[in-house]
């Protein structure tokens, strides 16, 4: 009697304990992809963005002046970071999932006991952490180049985390579908750079003619970058809390989508 | 209570191949079990079906009682696999690799370290533990999959060929911590082309073909089932032509081999009587193929025939 109590008892916590370790070792094994080979993944943003600086903050921007009533430098700054946040995630998990497709190695997650639920969130986690990664190092070239006030960091904070979440999932996404290298590619170029470089990284858009501007409130990155740029500057194109509210529910959206097809084996199980 | 057991297992994949047509099979705890079939019978479907990698069609299936539909992750623990074809990341290390594979079944980095140190010193690979695994050798690589499925200490260890392209002193070594490893309880299922490395090791055998099971029994059943055996003499003098031997079939291969057929109630020294009248002397002699690969082939090629 007492036996069963006692090997009954404590399983929930066991596997709760279990899941914890399963999710941290996913976590760390990303890490250590991120530092082997980080002249791929940390590099080349921060070359990037030290050359967006250069050339738009310093001789370029001269000549704008200022947007938004800030230094276009300093204007510019959170949209770069947010930029980099946002590459960054979404070529993370695209690049180390598919790569786990490619190589077969995904299977030791397959036949694991964790969950799905669990190995997406693990792989998120991990374009999280190289968001943040490049993302702090980008603000470290931008200070070089220009102050930068802080005028609500739990808005900055939030709004970072879950723009990484959001291209983390939409990584993760990419790479069930792929079939091969280009098609983790495509997205990146074909949409993702466009609706950044049109999601106000580098102007206001009441800049922008009347057309122009409602065409520019459908890209969800305008969203993004202006909920953090608002925290650093407390200046938004948008409503912040409208911002939010996009983001969240392209996390729920997306989160689901990638549990339910990571449940089904698409692409991966045979 | 059995380790495997598995019910009306179908398979068609979406190219319309038809890998499983309805597999019942139970493996009992403790055992030590061989999966034979030609290459396309539906081994590593089977398997693949078993640890989730591949979704099966139909049917059920259970590990130590858990079914796989109901309590995937019970079930999942119990599991290690040792797949056919290499699935590690071949940039990370083997102490990396094996570590990491402990994690994902929920054991401590400190635990897993310990045990990484254990199975990859019996598995000759602690040497090689920081080296980028790309450079182990084909031999090598099997062993370190073999590490990784016991890192969590599973109760059912499954090895899809683990063998292929391994030398005979490390194929060798590797029987005798398979055996070490049943003998601590772990039950063990194999497959293998090596039929040899089956008769050696293997206590109950089922062998599949076409997607079917088409012989399930103890291997000892199965060897006596073998009525006659093929032997290969080797004659002292050259033949010209196959001696008449009453009662048993020969055959010349070449003048200095000579093939006899024995049945079971025969013995082998009324067929040398035989010999000595007609003046041949045996140089040398031995058994054609070994006797698990005799029956196999006739089942096989019934399989084929019907
Ligand atoms: N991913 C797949 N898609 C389509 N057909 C497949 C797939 N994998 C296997 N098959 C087919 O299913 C059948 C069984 O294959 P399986 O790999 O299970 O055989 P096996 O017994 O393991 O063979 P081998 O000894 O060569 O490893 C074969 O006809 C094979 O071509
Ligand atoms: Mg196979």
């Amino acid at each position: 009697m007492s036996t069963v109590a006692a090997s009954a008892a404590p399983r929930p916590l066991a596997l709760g304990r279990a899941r914890w370790v399963g999710f941290k070792t996913i976590i760390i094994r990303e890490f250590h992809r991120i530092i082997r080979i980080w002249s791929q993944t940390i590099l080349p943003s921060a070359v990037t963005a030290t050359l967006y600086f250069v050339i738009f903050g310093s001789v370029i921007g001269q000549r704008i002046g200022s947007m938004g009533g800030f230094g276009y430098m300093m204007y510019i700054a959170p949209g770069l970071i947010m930029q980099a946040v946002i590459n960054n995630s979404y070529t993370n998990v695209v690049s180390s999932f598919f790569g786990a497709k490619f190589g077969k190695h995904i299977e030791e997650l397959l036949v694991s006991p964790l969950p799905s639920w669990l190995i997406v969130s693990g792989y998120v986690a991990g374009g999280v952490l190289r968001g943040a990664m490049v993302g702090l190092a980008v603000t470290a070239v931008a200070l070089f180049f220009t102050h930068l006030p802080v005028e609500h960091p739990l808005i900055i904070a939030a709004a970072a985390v879950l723009t990484s979440v959001t291209f983390s999932l939409g990584g993760f996404l990419n790479a069930m579908f792929a079939k091969n290298f280009d098609q983790v590619s495509i997205i990146p170029t074909f949409l993702l750079a466009p609706l950044t470089y049109l999601g106000g990284v580098f102007y206001s858009i009441s800049r922008l003619p009347g057309w122009a501007q409602h065409l520019s409130l459908v890209d969800p990155i305008l969203y993004m970058v202006n909920a953090f740029r608002f925290g650093f500057l407390g200046v938004s194109d948008v409503g912040v809390g409208e911002a939010f509210a996009i983001m969240l529910i392209a996390v729920a959206g997306l989160y689901s989508a990638a549990v339910v097809l990571m449940e089904r084996g698409a692409g991966i199980r045979e | 209570m059995n380790a495997l057991s598995v019910r009306g297992l179908t398979k068609t994949y979406r190219n319309g191949v038809q890998a499983l047509k309805g597999i019942d099979l139970s493996v009992e705890q403790g055992d030590f079990f061989a999966l034979l079939g030609p290459n396309g019978a539906g081994k590593t479907t089977l398997i693949g079906i078993v640890t989730s990698l591949v979704r099966k069609s139909g049917g059920e299936a259970s590990i130590f009682g858990y079914d796989i539909d109901r309590e995937l992750e019970a079930a999942k623990s119990c599991i290690g696999v040792v797949p056919q074809e290499i699935n590690f990341n071949l940039f990370e290390t083997p102490e990396t690799i094996v570590v990491n594979q402990a994690g994902f079944y929920g054991i401590p980095r400190p635990v897993a370290r310990e045990r990484a140190q254990k199975y990859l010193k019996q598995l000759q690979l602690w040497d090689k533990r920081n080296h980028a695994s790309r450079g182990l050798s084909g031999g090598m690589k099997r062993r370190l999959m073999i590490a990784r499925a016991l890192m969590h200490e599973p109760r059912l260890l499954i090895l899809d060929e683990p063998t292929a392209g391994v030398d005979i002193e490390i194929r060798r070594s590797m029987w005798d911590f398979l055996r070490e490893i049943n003998r601590n309880g772990t039950t063990i299922i194999l497959t293998t082309h090596y039929l040899e490395e089956a008769e050696t090791l293997c206590r109950n055998i089922a062998i599949i073909d076409g997607g079917r099971i088409i012989e399930r029994d103890r291997m000892s059943n199965l060897l006596r089932r073998l009525h006659t055996e093929t032997l290969v003499l080797t004659p002292t003098r050259p033949l010209m032509e196959a001696p008449r031997l009453e009662g048993y079939p020969a055959r010349l291969i070449d003048e200095h081999t000579l093939e006899v057929e024995v049945s079971k109630d025969q013995n082998l020294n009324d067929l040398f009587a035989r010999l000595s009248a007609l003046g041949i002397e045996v140089l040398s002699l031995r058994n054609k193929v070994n006797r698990l690969e005799e029956i196999f082939m006739r089942l096989v090629e019934r399989g084929a025939a019907a």
